[in-house]
């Protein structure tokens, strides 16, 4: 493919597409797949086949619009409606309202905070292009920042681009994406290697799959282009097996890729050449962890091993090796297309760009969210989110998974950034934020995490095998009302002993959700011990429960 | 070079097998490949039993205790065959926050199966996930394979009823 193939294909579905009068989009993501988005999309058609009116209007399916929880969503253009929670009786109804008066029971209105707060640029395609049709994501300039690289740009520049936008890994840890791949690129040896993670195995985080499922040529184009920087000419995209539509995406994204030229041997006639292909994870959330990643590709027990070296000088099978995560990867086309000052404009000084968060929990507009760095957590709750439902009152928001902690009330006007979270105990993690009424209570929230890291330790230092079943232990007790106010000091102690001796972030991390909620909500851990009360009513202390195993 | 003198020959006539051989082919017989196959194996079979273990482990020549090594270390594998029906609880976050263990009691106080088991006529297996990736639509449950989200204890006690007659 050369760039004036690319540019014809481009202004060719461009075209095709203004050949329509009313354009109609139904997310077919898995949030809305599961309120029968599909069947909707098929009534449509079937509506519009049946009123003769094929030529005027298009009927396309497309990835995720965000307000998952008003799913399935339906968008009509150019009457810019937004129907919410459609069934497919009512297909008939919203084909003969197009270009009359919208069918009122089921708009929703677009002008509320939640889609006017937002800045998409991971997100820009998602809801907009049909992710199974490779001229859709060319027809909105996608590949064009791949073209751009491999024939204007050298390696270097590239890199230095990457650089001079300040790109922060989105994986959790934040590392500077530029860095990493300049270490990489200067790794000696034959073989390099591109690893996308698409592991995602915060529980209570979609964002990487929503990606994946609305935009999956994003994702390969930016892998590419790392490739291209680091001289790699081989990647693996690592994706949960439990993705299944992902997945099945991802390999007709890559199908048709290497059809068209994007992807496999010279690329745009260059010599460089890039193959990828799909690994399936099965269920271990540490192998979302680098070294137990590679570890699982080649085939073994997905066990983190020491660093250094780290995976950019030794990787998969000892080569220097490229780890980013997906959304990381999904910000490289745009910086490339816009520049590097462009991205540097949006966000703060330290955490440049924007974030995307899966917004879930006790809070009214549950779904997926992209939001420019450092905007309050308030605004992202109370404003994008609407606020808490059912009357009740707001108590914390958990981010980062079973790496972050809760933060409190008092601290809802911390920007969303790298440095401040982290600084408040918490962490930005990959995305997940998970809002919590009164009704919760979190001496259970840091049991639930403490469960979840002690099912998914790896067993391999003691630390982190032994200390997260007597935290968990710990926490049961407090739960169950058997525990002595001494206790607190001990359990403290234990998180410290963990957070400081495991091997691998998994264990150097469990201990945050204790450690966070005893830090803000110590006196729901005293009421537990002391009054043998719970606080939000959810435990039953110190009527005893069954312990879970 | 492997030749097909020394290739170990399925356990069983059924055809699934050659699919699983045809995975192995695809990567050459590499040991690495060992995950991709398990999937395989899962896929057609549902689970990961004993025979496919053995055939496995001489096909890509690792030895048995590492092939069950992982197939152990993963929790995505089964190592039993499952129930006619499946319901997966997510119990992610989300879920968590969203009720789902009051959906994991109902069940169990309706059909005595608490997750990870299956019932004694075959019917039925309750599991559960670690999240599925629909938090947007919390407290979702997977029955047969269709995800629903929003789901009530009442609700997730009368779909099974309705799965179990079909
Ligand atoms: C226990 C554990 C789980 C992790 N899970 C993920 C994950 O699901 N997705 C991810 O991208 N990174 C995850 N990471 C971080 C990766 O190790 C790695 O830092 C990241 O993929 C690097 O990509 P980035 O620089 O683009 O963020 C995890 C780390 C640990 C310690
Ligand atoms: S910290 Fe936990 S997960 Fe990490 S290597 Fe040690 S035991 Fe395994
Ligand atoms: S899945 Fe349809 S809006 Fe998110
Ligand atoms: S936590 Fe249940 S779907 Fe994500």
């Amino acid at each position: 493919m050369t760039p004036e193939e690319l540019y014809q294909i481009a202004e060719e579905e461009q075209e095709s597409l203004k050949r329509f009068h009313f354009r109609m989009f139904v997310c077919t993501a898995a949030g809305c797949l599961s309120s029968h988005g599909d069947s909707v999309l098929d009534a449509l058609k079937k509506e519009i086949k049946e009123a003769g009116r094929e030529e005027e209007c298009l009927c396309k399916g497309v990835g995720c619009m965000g307000l998952c929880s008003e799913g399935p969503l339906v968008f009509v253009e150019p009457d810019g409606v937004l129907y919410g929670k459609v069934k497919v009786e009512d297909a008939k109804e919203i084909v003969e309202s197009l270009g009359k008066e919208p069918v009122a029971r089921l708009v929703c209105p677009i002008d509320l905070p939640f889609f006017t707060r937002q800045k998409k640029v991971v997100l820009e395609n998602s809801g907009v292009i049909d992710p199974e049709r490779i001229e859709d994501y060319i027809a909105h300039s996608g590949y064009e920042a791949l073209v751009q690289a491999l024939t204007e740009m050298t390696p270097a520049e590239v890199i230095d681009g990457v650089f001079k936008s300040g790109l922060r890994g989105r994986g959790g840890a934040g590392y500077p994406t530029g860095l990493k791949w300049s270490t990489v690129s200067k790794g000696v040896g034959g073989a390099k290697y591109v690893i996308c993670n698409a592991d995602e195995g915060d529980p209570g985080a979609f964002m990487d799959r929503s990606v994946l499922e609305s935009d999956p040529h994003r994702v390969l184009e930016g892998m590419a282009i790392a490739a291209y920087a680091v001289g790699a000419s081989q990647g693996y995209i690592y994706v949960r097996a439990e993705y299944p539509l992902a997945i099945k995406r991802l390999q007709t994204a890559i199908r048709q890729a290497e059809r068209c030229g994007l992807l496999g041997n010279h690329i745009c006639n260059t010599t460089f050449s890039f193959q990828i292909n799909v690994r399936l994870g099965a269920g271990a959330f540490v192998c979302g962890e680098e070294t137990a990643l590679i570890a699982s590709i080649e085939g073994k027990r997905g066990q983190p091993r020491p660093r250094p070296p780290y995976p950019a000088e030794e990787g998969l099978w000892g080569c220097p090796t490229l780890i980013n995560n997906v959304e990381t990867f999904a910000n490289v086309p745009a910086i490339i297309r816009n520049g590097a000052e462009w991205f540097a404009a949006i966000g703060t000084e330290k955490s440049k760009g924007t974030k995307v968060f899966a917004l879930a929990g006790r809070v009214k507009h549950t779904g997926l969210i992209e939001v420019p760095m450092g905007i309050p957590l308030r605004d992202i709750i109370f404003e994008i989110g609407g606020g808490i439902p059912d009357e009740r009152n707001f108590k914390a928001v958990q981010t980062g998974g079973p790496s972050g902690g809760c933060i409190p009330k008092e601290h809802l006007d911390v920007p969303v950034d790298y440095d401040s979270l982290s600084q408040l105990g918490s962490i930005m993690g990959s995305g997940g934020m998970i809002v919590m009424d009164e009704s919760s209570c979190m001496v259970d929230v840091a049991r639930f995490f403490m469960e979840f890291c002690m099912t998914e330790s790896c067993g391999k230092c003691v630390p982190c095998r032994v200390g997260t079943a007597q935290i968990h232990d710990f926490l049961q007790k407090i739960i169950n009302g058997d525990a002595v106010p001494d206790d607190l000091e001990f359990l403290k102690k234990i998180c410290d002993m963990v957070k400081e001796t495991s091997l691998c972030g998994l264990g150097q991390t469990a201990p945050n959700p204790v450690l966070s909620t005893l830090r803000f909500f110590r006196d729901e851990y005293v009421n537990h011990i002391v009054n043998k009360e719970c606080t939000a009513g959810a435990c039953k202390v110190p009527a005893k429960q069954e312990v879970h195993s | 070079m492997r030749t097909s003198f020394g290739k170990p020959s399925p356990p069983s006539e059924d055809r699934r097998w050659k699919i699983i051989g045809a995975t192995m082919r695809r990567h050459g017989y590499q040991p690495h490949a060992l995950i991709e196959t398990l999937h395989t194996v899962q896929e057609s079979f549902g689970f990961v039993g004993e025979d496919a273990f053995h055939y496995v482990a001489d096909s890509l020549r690792i030895p048995l205790s590492h092939v069950y090594g992982v197939a152990t270390f993963y929790h995505f594998f089964n190592l039993k065959p499952q129930g006619e029906h499946t319901c997966v609880v997510c119990t992610g976050t989300a879920c968590y926050i969203k009720g789902a263990s009051l959906i994991l009691q109902a069940i169990e106080d309706e059909y005595g199966i608490k997750p990870g088991e299956t019932s004694d006529d075959g019917k039925l297996s309750v599991l559960t996930a670690r999240c599925i990736g629909a938090c947007g639509i919390a407290p979702a449950v997977v029955f047969d394979g269709e995800i629903v989200g929003g789901v009530s204890a009442t609700d997730a006690v009368n779909r099974i009823r309705r799965c179990l007659q079909k």
